[in-house]
């Protein structure tokens, strides 16, 4: 396995805050790396320093020579309203080096084939509004294969999304992993998403942890993550984690609505 | 002749300022209504409305200080664009604060310049509502040159455009440069405020860039339709607006906004839901 990106001593701050700090963070060809953390613990921010969009304060970022990245964002962020159709969507990443903006004929061919890819078949020329929350998404992460990159990156792909869309969701994930797409993803979604990858970054402003979920998803880590008791249990192999005290909430709230 | 309403609607023609202000009118709705689309998909027409009031305390510097107009105007609303967004990016104060204090002192300044050294109140006048007397093929020259200077920018960086208004975020990271599309957009919109103001005036400008825009999202959910629908809309009013101004005695600039205002109703009323929903999620409009 090759190295896609690797982070180096990275430090990320908005003028006095600090975001990100001293993360070093390798993702290698073929990998699915999960990064999770509380609301405010620079997931996103160490993404877009990854992307090269914000500049770090502190250290590197290296891409592998040639390597593509493409950026799926976080759905609640895309104006839904604007007047594109699927395919526009989709080609919208061409846009380099073009004179004459008219979608070409290849090009729709080539949409159509992403689109097929998603279970987006016949849905080229829909508004975007008038599809299904889990199709939304998908058209966006059409928009990132259509680049054809070697990183898949997504911000929070089921925040904001309803059951049945995050099984879809990372089930096609899981496919695209599959066929060889590397994919770097962050969540705040550990059972329902984070447990289910096989690498998991653990990050509150600089990385707690990075393995398996086995290995990172234990008391000490998420306390340390979350600044919050929390408890594991094993389902199948597979860690669950609960909140510390849940029980104790849940037996509390049911005597109020007894009385 | 062609008579309609017990009008001649060729006499009018007659003259060679109303032929240029024709021209300029019809010009300056297509491309008011061109560059209206990305105004108003990206939620800027306070930034429109703005724009042509800072310009007008250039052309009140220009004039006073004897320099050509489109140079002292031009220099000056480019200059307020990019000082509006310094001011926004530091955050102290929003966007739109910044737009009123830079756009508003600019056009207070204007104001004062005139009174004190310019000529009567009648050229103030023609600066803020506009003017078709004053018309010369200069301005239709003007005029056109920015709208072909236009369309070939937004034909050639349409889809960074596109990418850049709808999701500039991931643009940025695909490698669309969005702060230099920003400013071109600035830009342009300075060139078509700095042609147009002279026929439409400052005050009702922005009405042009919003209404014949916002018809079109009404009627369309595409935006490559949007850049042919608004402009037609906006050349439509221009040149209807300029007749009609004439056989009325109203002000030319006044009437072509009252025009694309009452297609605007027509289409709102019966274009049904589907339509209003559209705009309604335009933000800022």
């Amino acid at each position: 396995m090759t190295k896609l990106i690797e982070c180096r001593h990275l430090s990320c701050a908005y003028d006095s805050t600090v975001v990100v700090k001293d993360v070093d963070l390798v993702v290698k060809t073929g990998e699915f790396v999960g990064v999770v953390g509380p609301s405010g613990s620079g997931k996103t921010t160490l993404l877009k320093v990854i992307l090269k969009a914000i500049p770090p304060t502190h250290g590197h970022v290296d891409h592998a020579p040639g390597v593509r990245l493409s950026y799926v964002p976080q759905v609640e962020t895309v104006d839904w309203n604007f007047p594109v159709t699927v395919t526009e969507v989709v080609v919208m990443t061409q846009s380099r080096r073009k004179l004459w903006p008219r979608i070409t004929t290849k090009e729709r061919e080539d949409t159509e084939l992403v689109l097929e890819r998603l279970g987006l078949a016949g849905l080229g020329s829909r508004h975007i509004r008038e599809l299904s929350g889990g199709q939304q998404q998908r058209v966006f992460i059409a928009r990132a294969l259509f680049h054809q990159p070697d990183l898949l990156v997504l911000d929070e792909p089921t925040s904001g999304v309803d059951v049945r869309t995050r099984h879809e969701m990372m089930h096609l994930l899981a496919e695209l992993n599959e066929g060889g797409m590397s994919i770097l993803l962050t969540t705040h979604d550990l059972n329902g998403l984070a447990a289910h990858l096989p690498r998991l970054v653990c990050l509150n402003t600089s990385v707690i942890a990075d393995g398996s979920p086995s290995e990172v998803l234990t008391p000490e880590v998420l306390e340390k993550t979350y600044g919050a008791p929390m408890e594991v249990l094993s389902h199948g192999g597979m860690p669950v984690v609960l909140e510390h005290g849940a029980a104790e909430a849940s037996r509390r709230l049911s005597r109020l609505n007894a009385s | 002749m062609i008579y309609f309403l017990g009008l001649d609607m060729l006499e009018p023609y007659h003259f060679a300022f109303f032929r240029n202000g024709v021209v300029v009118s019809t010009i300056a709705g297509g491309l008011c209504g061109f560059l209206g689309v990305f105004v108003v998909l990206r939620g800027m027409s306070y930034i429109g409305h703005g724009l042509s009031h800072a310009v007008f305390g250039g052309a009140a510097a220009s004039s006073v200080m004897g320099l050509n107009y489109f140079v002292g105007a031009g220099v000056w609303g480019v200059w307020s664009g990019v000082l509006i967004g310094r001011i926004a990016r530091r955050r102290i104060i929003g966007a739109d604060a910044a737009i009123g204090v830079v756009t508003t002192a600019s056009f207070a300044l204007g104001l004062a310049l005139l009174n004190r050294y310019g000529q009567a109140k009648k050229s103030i006048e023609a600066v803020l509502f506009g003017s078709v007397l004053g018309v010369k093929t200069g301005d239709i020259v003007a005029v056109a040159i920015v709208a072909v200077i236009v369309v070939v920018i937004v034909v050639v960086a349409y889809r960074k455009m596109v990418f850049a208004t709808f999701d500039p975020e991931v643009a940025e990271v695909t490698g669309v440069q969005v702060q230099w599309i920003e400013a071109l957009l600035m830009v342009m919109l300075s060139m078509t405020i700095l042609v147009t103001m002279r026929v439409i005036g400052t005050l009702l400008i922005s009405a042009l860039l919003v209404i014949p825009a916002s018809i079109a999202r009404m009627t369309t959910n595409s935006i490559a339709r949007m850049l042919w629908v608004s402009p037609a809309i906006g050349a439509g009013s221009g040149f209807l607006g300029m007749n009609l101004a004439y056989h009325f005695d109203t002000s030319v600039s006044a009437t072509i906004i009252l025009v694309a205002a009452a297609v605007f109703v027509v289409v709102y009323a019966t274009n049904g839901v589907r339509g209003r929903v559209r705009i309604a999620g335009l933000h800022h409009v």
